[in-house]
């Protein structure tokens, strides 16, 4: 079958790919365009390790498909860092010890970002409920949930 | 990648889609987060996919006491909709409860309401399901039945209805609207489901083509802060409900002139609590009254080895949902 040609913008870079019918858009980022920061964790939108933002809404790439991303937005993982500064969500993740074996945390950066661009001050009720999208196995959430009020703070007072 | 290839579309027009609907083995996809689950787990196999997401269909519009809502709307903007959030609360407080925040931007309201039963035999591979696969029996009847439905099954199937907004918009008597190859027609929300009988594979009363275009909410303003979904769960957020109930109350001069009582979790549909409705009319509320409500609400219940406690957990659901908005204002 005839590959899609898709148009996007990835990170606010202009971005095109093929890609096959049935590849999700976690399959192309991850295996055609390189961008392996995004992670497959269960593969039908219940653990959130694969999120990303579509036109600024925080979605589960392995629930849509590569074609559907002709003409959107998209941003990952990799749009967090400036180069090698890291964006203060990444730093207070590793001051506060957010994550053990990290398959989950791009995630949930890529989801607290989109919390925090929403709500720049959220309670630590509003951050566990927009967290509850995404599982870690590792931390039992309090460090991450630390992690994110404190980066938001940080954020806020900048 | 094992799940079977298919050829996309994207529609380019209302009448586009449906045309593209009607050829045999297509299938819709707009949020897709249910339609790609089924995909990959080898649920449903399409032959084509109809992208509608980009139809203009999302519109939401609220004057009136008329609350009009694109079906291709995404939950997340539904709830966000600051006339929703302001008179439709009850809404914006269900989709909340449903979901994740990534499936909640994802999923359109249309697709809430066709989502496809959450019972783990036809989600799964390898086990009977007669709506997964006609003829080859029920598991969940004679197996894990926890999730299963007390009211309104068949020999075929026990399957339950997982939409949170199906039970309160039928709570608030919705219309849909559909377009399909024989035109365009508005229909009670209430009249999309069917009951499982002999042939469970059907869940709507929709046929090849169909496209819900929008859902109507009328002339609710009477139900007024006193409107509730009770939404009872393993975890406290991105859970489908065990049993939930969705109740509405019209009271005047200290007399309930008008109920509406729907249950979610137990049967194959949202499920009508009408002995319940009636006996409360007339009535001045009371706990006596709503434990009433409560006592009707699990009659004709039909259990399974292991879901029994759906009826304890139902009748209390309705009481306390009752309670909630049935005291003085």
């Amino acid at each position: 079958m005839a590959k899609h040609h898709v148009q996007t913008t990835i990170n606010g870079d202009p971005i095109e790919f093929l890609c096959d019918t049935e590849e999700t858009l976690l399959d192309v980022l991850r295996n055609q365009l390189n961008m392996t920061g995004t992670k497959e964790g269960c593969s039908t939108g219940d653990c959130g390790a694969c999120s990303v933002t579509v036109d600024n809404r925080l979605v589960c790439s392995c629930l849509m498909l590569g074609v559907e991303a002709n003409g959107k937005k998209i941003g990952t993982i990799e749009g967090l860092a400036s180069g090698d500064k890291l964006h203060p969500l990444q730093q207070k993740f590793l001051e506060h010890a957010a994550l053990q074996c990290g398959v989950c945390t791009p995630g949930f950066l890529v989801a607290s970002k989109a919390l925090l661009e929403k709500n720049s001050n959220p309670t630590e009720t509003e951050v566990r409920y927009w967290l509850a999208g995404n599982l870690c196995r590792c931390t039992g959430y309090d460090k991450i949930v630390r992690a994110v009020m404190d980066a938001a703070h940080e954020i806020r007072s900048a | 990648m094992t799940s079977p290839p298919f050829r996309y579309a994207r529609a380019t027009s209302v009448d586009n889609a449906i045309a593209k609907g009607i050829c045999n083995g297509s299938a819709f996809i707009a949020g897709g987060t249910d339609l790609l689950q089924l995909w990959k787990a080898g649920v449903t196999a399409p032959a084509e996919v109809v992208d509608i997401s980009r139809l203009p269909l999302s519109e939401i519009d609220c004057s009136n006491d008329t609350l009009t809502i694109g079906a291709l709307a995404r939950l997340s903007s539904v709830a966000a909709h600051r006339d929703v959030a302001m008179h439709h609360p009850l809404i914006a407080d269900t989709i909340l409860a449903s979901a994740s925040g990534q499936i909640r931007n994802m999923a359109t309201v249309g697709g809430n309401l066709l989502q496809r039963t959450r019972c783990v035999y036809f989600r799964g591979q390898d086990v009977p399901c007669n709506k997964r696969q006609p003829g080859s029996g029920c598991g969940a009847r004679d197996g894990v039945s926890r999730q299963a439905a007390l009211f309104g099954t068949s020999a075929a199937c026990v399957a339950t209805n997982a939409s949170d907004l199906a039970v309160v918009l039928i709570a608030l008597d919705a219309e849909i609207n559909i377009q399909g190859g024989a035109g365009a027609r508005r229909v009670c929300l209430s009249e999309l489901y069917r009951l499982p009988g002999d042939t469970p594979a059907q869940d709507t009363t929709l046929v090849a083509g169909d496209l819900i275009t929008g859902v109507i909410v009328r002339n609710v303003a009477r139900f007024a802060g006193r409107m509730t979904y009770l939404k009872v769960r393993d975890r406290a957020s991105f859970e489908f409900a065990v049993v939930s109930v969705a109740a509405a109350l019209h009271i005047e001069n200290g007399v309930i002139v008008e109920s509406r009582l729907v249950a979610g979790g137990i049967a194959p549909l949202p499920w009508r609590l009408t002995q319940s409705e009636t006996m409360l009319l007339g009535k001045v509320p009371s706990d006596a009254v709503f434990v009433a409500a409560g006592d009707l609400a699990i009659q004709g219940a039909q259990p399974l080895s292991e879901n029994g406690f759906k009826i304890e957990l139902l009748r209390n659901s309705v009481f306390r949902a009752l309670q909630t908005i049935g005291g003085a204002s």
